[in-house]
């Protein structure tokens, strides 16, 4: 664990903070708007389309499509040699918005675009856990 | 003001590069202060002369105010000067505000110098930071994403999207190379085949090793004026015909799209200020951090149709004696990458190939150029289009 945190320790804000409470119960919060109803990632203190500040947080259903990826092959800092090579990716929630995500749980070289992927937690600390995804 | 403002109004009148490379001999500041010296040599001017300055950050030698530092060692008293925070698109977008600033009256003659040691000045810590300070601090950096990760996901896309190939990319770590070869200064110039980027070590699938720029040491300046006033330069003014910006997103993670950028708003803007168009363009300096990048901007800039540019670099066309030969100095996959200076060398570029001194890498009849720079993660764009003669 104190490998983990050498990573890069998310700092939680005043703004992010459930979030990141969401993460530690190993829940995905995001935002959805009372006005529009669509939903947003990362939170923001209006909706970022039609901007009503009626925001409010929900758990996502963890379901994702993977839209884009790499295989990183030199680690990003030493901190990070150990998990090399890694999958950095981008996936699109089924709710809409598209977050960065490592994948796991399968050989780097099996992640496709396109492949259905679904969260999963990893706990940095007592206060930190990670929302990654593995493949449904 | 309309979208032809600054057109014809505004001329580049001194360019200069510091060495580039490895250059371990000056500090960062020094390379700025070196290339100011150079660009004001060739424009043929005091330093008392410079009534506007403008620097970019440095990473390596930060300061609050840079400009106001750069200022202050070159004793020089500017009524404009400004830092251009950060680089990429940034870094040729603030001379879009130095055009502003001439064309308005805010001042007659603006100073542009831009350097860093990114190869021979940083600290281990510092080198560690650079690589690893870019994306969210929430929402990317717990991911571990390299540089070169963020732009392989561009590149893996639109592979996906297009089917652009490996290859393809390669045949722009060629071009930018055999430029370079034809270029003394550039800080590598042993030329390269496609082969020889695929079998290099690979980075951040699908990127290898040649498909990422430099890191380097230098430092580029440019003087401007306005082109009433250039007239009484002694070198040959290079005019600025448009420029235009475009800007959408910060992180990667919210693009609007991974495969078309603002580029597009940029070019567009760009090409609406000059009057002209894709087929005007004889020599192109386009932004080169990572070979994908350029195939997007090809598309973008509208030199060929969406997911056509991976065709396009191919055969020789994006070479000299090419339709469309690109970054003639070598670009940052060749020629140097110091950090935010780097579009700076392509606008020193583009006025030496429009004054025709380039030697064995000049474009033939070379009369109207485009720069294009991005910054961030595709994420800050800005176009320029200088000509030899006004439009």
């Amino acid at each position: 664990m104190a490998a983990e945190t050498a990573k890069a320790l998310p700092a939680p804000t005043l703004e992010t903070r459930p979030y990141w409470e969401g993460c530690k119960r190993h829940e995905l919060r995001i935002q959805r708007c009372g006005g529009c109803g669509r939903y947003q990632f990362y939170p923001r203190i209006y909706c970022a389309q039609c901007f009503d500040d009626r925001v409010e947080w929900v758990t996502a259903s963890g379901r994702a499509t993977v839209l884009s990826f790499t295989i990183v092959r030199r680690p990003v800092s030493p901190a990070f040699a150990a998990d090399v090579p890694y999958v950095v990716a981008l996936v699109t929630l089924d709710e809409g918005p598209t977050m960065m995500t490592n994948i796991v749980g399968c050989e780097p070289e099996r992640v496709a675009i396109g492949m259905r992927v679904a969260v999963t937690f990893e706990d940095w600390n007592e206060e930190i856990s990670i929302a990654k995804f593995r493949p449904a | 003001m309309g979208s032809e403002s600054l057109k014809n109004q505004v001329a580049i009148v001194g360019v200069a590069d510091t060495e580039v490379g490895v250059v371990p001999q000056y500090s960062a500041t020094q390379l700025y202060v070196k290339a100011a010296k150079l660009a004001l040599a060739d424009a043929g001017i005091k330093k008392d002369e410079v009534d506007g300055l403008i620097t970019c950050i440095s990473f390596v030698e930060p300061y609050m105010y840079h400009a106001e530092m750069i200022a202050e060692y070159l004793q020089i008293f500017p009524r404009y000067c400004m830092t251009a925070p950060s680089g990429g698109g940034t870094t040729l977008a603030i001379m879009h505000h130095a055009a502003s600033a001439i064309a308005t009256g805010m001042c007659n003659t603006v100073l542009i110098t831009m350097a860093d040691s990114q190869l021979s000045g940083l600290s281990r810590a510092k080198a560690i930071e650079a690589m690893s300070g870019a994306g969210h601090p929430q929402f990317e950096r717990p991911y571990g994403p390299p540089i070169p990760a963020f732009y392989a996901l561009l590149a893996r896309a639109h592979e996906h999207a297009y089917g652009t190939t490996a290859a393809q990319r390669a045949a722009v770590a060629v071009a930018c190379r055999k430029h370079a070869s034809m270029n003394p200064a550039a800080q590598m110039r042993k030329p390269l085949t496609v082969a020889d980027v695929l079998n290099s070590r690979m980075i951040a699938d699908p990127l290898h090793l040649l498909d990422c720029s430099l890191v380097s040491d230098g430092g580029a300046a440019i003087v401007m004026t306005s082109a009433e006033r250039a007239r009484d330069f002694e070198t040959k003014p290079v005019y600025l015909l448009g420029t235009g910006e475009g800007h959408s997103h910060e992180h990667i993670s919210e693009a609007r799209s991974l495969t078309t950028s603002a580029a597009k708003e940029a070019g567009e803007r760009a090409y609406a200020m000059a009057g002209l168009g894709p087929r005007d363009i004889d020599v192109a300096e386009l932004y080169d951090c990572f070979t994908p990048v350029v195939i997007i901007e090809l598309e973008d800039l509208g030199f060929c149709s969406k997911g056509e540019g991976g065709r396009f670099v191919e055969g020789g066309r994006i070479e000299l004696g090419g339709e469309l030969p690109i970054n003639t100095h070598g670009g940052l996959l060749s020629h140097c990458h110091p950090g935010h200076p780097g579009s700076m060398f392509s606008v020193t570029e583009a006025v030496r190939q429009l004054r025709g001194e380039c030697g064995p890498r000049q474009v033939a009849d070379a009369k109207i150029a485009l720069v294009h720079a991005q910054g961030g993660i595709m994420s800050t764009h800005c176009t320029a289009i200088f000509g030899s003669e006004p439009v």
